[in-house]
């Protein structure tokens, strides 16, 4: 199928064949992993054991489907809305716990996981993502970049010079714009004037299709045809997937201000996991035993996850000086050594 | 040792490292085909090809964006800024991104990446094409600031810069891009970073300076001396950050006075932190008070005006005279 032809319309779910089960079961699993770490993260926030928590409900069909569509070489640009992408690749609980912690041990080595750092000011990374797809394709590496971000990114002055970048040097990355309506309390009716994002893409030259991202099944097939299109040399693509953020923007925020409770309401009903349960059901690959199964491993994870997190020894000052250049200058030693050994 | 301006110079920093390290690459606006609007990056793109010596679209924080993308894959990027207030739509990705990612992971990840670009006035040029910004760099923890005076250091500290573990800015003054010339050494020839240097010897002041206004601070210094009133020492401070304080604190040990020049304005500026650096650590020496000779608290003036607002070597000497004096 020509993308450009499907460009304005949102992809449905496609014929397929019959998908092996195991496939399924594991993409609902990641699902069910990523609600059960988000939703324990409002509780833990709650009990004052992480601090304020970016909230991700609702996205999971989009995390989870993205990342099963990737290769383990492949890299990840997330956002802070992102922030447990780590557990697909089976990065421990306790890591993105510590995160939201302000513990150290919560700031991985990207190169482990093949995941950026997280990317706190909205759309800043997007350059990174295109960086480093060029920096694969100078070296031949057969890898790709997919890089998170939200409506709201596509506003920003680094959005524009990254996919300029990317598209000028045909790089193989993958820009997928979680569109969820709402840029904290800013509407994506406000926030521009093209009413579909993904038209944005080809004003850079980029291909961009617009999908469903509450269907794991079609935001993983997308972004699998888009990296499929981004390694074959055929340069960057631009995903738009449509949500809603049925939730806070963060634990701190309050949509009562904004959201209408209707559509708070329909959103919330239409959310993605129940979706998928009830395709699993259908397609007997899953079965209520199987899904208490899913759930109740995932809440031992995440309690593990918690504790582990907690039990991390407390935080070496010394962290604060040692860590940001190969070599402290003696200004910042001596600051050290008088803060540590007074 | 080849006799060469200031950009040959650099040109042959960038030469002598992408030779020596394939992971190196020059990117900005300009530099391939045309050579940098400079010709800082003249024949790199010939020699290293197109994939090395990259032409880029105009967009500075894409470029410093892009390059910590390169850099967590592998690459050495070095980016120019075709003029250096151009770099403020940068700031963003350096200040958020750039001088943060080894903090960010620990200490795990580096992020060799260099930022080029020609600073200061005196070339009768547009808004904008003049600023001195070295404070904004030099107050960003991560991220190191050199700026020489001479071909040599330019070809030196450049190189240092591409080798350095972490993000270097160097800050090369472009009113001496052709005005300076002189002797810079053949083959491989490297700056250490935070390493000052004397470069007039004296007895009874220290002018500490750095960038495009060395010429002028010493030009103060030698007419002192042929009037035979004092002999002053100059004291190139060539990387800002991080400073070298023991041959700051050396220097006004001996000589018990202190001026210090910028191009840049007062307030904030890198003086401030030199002065700082006095008043607490070697107050004990100072006969007189420390004096700064820098540009105004304005923006950088219309280009007939710049002559009165560029730091001369008559408003050194007259804070020279004041502290002789003291």
């Amino acid at each position: 199928m020509d993308p450009k032809a499907i460009a304005n319309e949102p992809v449905q779910a496609r014929q397929r064949l019959p998908e092996p089960p195991e496939d399924l079961r594991a993409l609902y699993r990641s699902m069910v992993r990523l609600r059960t770490y988000d939703d324990r993260s409002v509780v833990y926030h709650r009990q004052g054991r992480i601090g304020t928590y970016a909230i991700f409900w609702g996205h999971e069909a989009l995390q989870a489907g993205a990342v099963h569509a990737l290769e383990p070489g492949d890299w990840i640009f997330p956002s802070y809305r992102e922030s447990a992408i780590g557990l697909i690749r089976e990065m421990p609980a306790a890591t993105a716990f510590a995160w939201w912690r302000g513990h150290p041990e919560g700031w991985w080595d990207p190169r482990e996981w093949r995941i950026a750092s997280i990317a706190v000011p909205v759309g800043s990374h997007v350059p990174h993502a295109a960086g480093m797809a060029w920096g694969l394709k100078l070296r031949d590496e057969p890898s790709c970049v997919l890089a998170f971000f939200g409506d709201g990114a596509t506003s920003t002055g680094a959005f524009h010079e990254g996919m300029t970048f990317a598209a000028a040097k045909r790089v193989p990355a993958v820009f997928l714009c979680n569109n969820n309506s709402w840029a904290i309390s800013t509407p994506t009716s406000a926030q521009s004037g093209t009413e579909r994002l993904v038209d944005k893409a080809v004003g850079y030259g980029m291909e961009g299709v617009r999908i469903d991202g509450a269907d794991a099944l079609v935001v993983r097939d997308a972004v699998r045809d888009a990296t499929a299109r981004a390694r074959a040399g055929e340069g960057p693509q631009f995903i738009e997937a449509v949500t809603y953020r049925a939730a806070p923007h963060a634990t701190a925020d309050d949509p009562s201000r904004y959201m209408d409770p209707a559509q708070l309401r329909a959103a919330r009903e239409r959310e993605c996991i129940g979706r998928f349960e009830s395709r699993l059901r259908q397609l007997d690959v899953l079965s209520d035993e199987g899904i208490g199964h899913v759930r109740d491993d995932a809440l031992v994870e995440m309690e593990a996850g918690i504790a582990a997190a907690e039990s991390l020894p407390e935080p070496d000052p010394r962290q604060i000086f040692d860590t940001t250049y190969s070599l402290p200058p003696r200004a910042l030693r001596r600051d050290r050594d008088s803060t540590l050994e007074p | 040792m080849a006799v060469m301006t200031l950009v040959q110079a650099v040109n042959d920093g960038l030469r002598q490292e992408m030779a020596r390290d394939e992971s190196v690459m020059v990117l900005g606006e300009d530099v391939g085909r045309l050579g940098g609007v400079f010709r800082a990056t003249e024949g790199l793109h010939e020699e290293f090809g197109p994939d090395r010596c990259v032409d880029t679209p105009l967009a500075e924080a894409g470029i410093v964006g892009t390059a910590i993308g390169l850099a967590l894959a592998g690459w050495r990027p070095v980016c120019e800024m075709q003029y250096e207030a151009f770099s403020y739509p940068a700031l963003d990705q350096v200040l958020s991104h750039l001088s943060r990612y080894r903090w960010r992971s620990g200490g795990a990840i580096e992020m060799p990446v260099v930022i080029r670009m020609p600073y200061g006035g005196g070339v009768r040029a547009p808004e904008l094409h003049e600023d001195s910004p070295e404070a904004f760099y030099a107050h960003a923890p991560g991220i190191k600031v050199a700026m020489p005076s001479s071909p040599a250091d330019a070809k030196g500290l450049v190189a240092a810069a591409v080798r350095d573990p972490d993000p270097v800015v160097v800050l090369e003054p472009k009113a001496l891009y052709r005005a300076s010339s002189g002797p810079v050494p053949d083959g491989e020839h490297v700056v250490e970073l935070g390493r000052a240097v004397v470069t007039r010897h004296g007895t009874d002041a220290t002018v500490i300076s750095y960038g495009a206004m060395l010429p002028v601070a010493t030009a103060a210094a030698e007419r002192l001396s042929e009037r035979g009133e004092a002999e002053v020492e100059v004291l190139d401070l060539r990387t800002l950050t991080p400073l070298d304080e023991e041959a700051v604190l050396d220097s006004v040990a001996k000589t018990g006075r202190a001026v210090i020049v910028h191009e840049a304005p007062r307030t904030a500026g890198f003086g401030a932190e030199v002065a700082a650096l006095l008043a607490e650590h070697g107050i004990l020496d100072l006969r007189a008070p420390v004096r700064r000779v820098t540009g105004f608290d304005v923006p950088y003036p219309y280009w007939s005006l710049e002559d009165s607002y560029i730091p001369s070597a008559e408003r050194v000497l007259r804070a020279l005279e004041e502290v002789l004096r003291f």
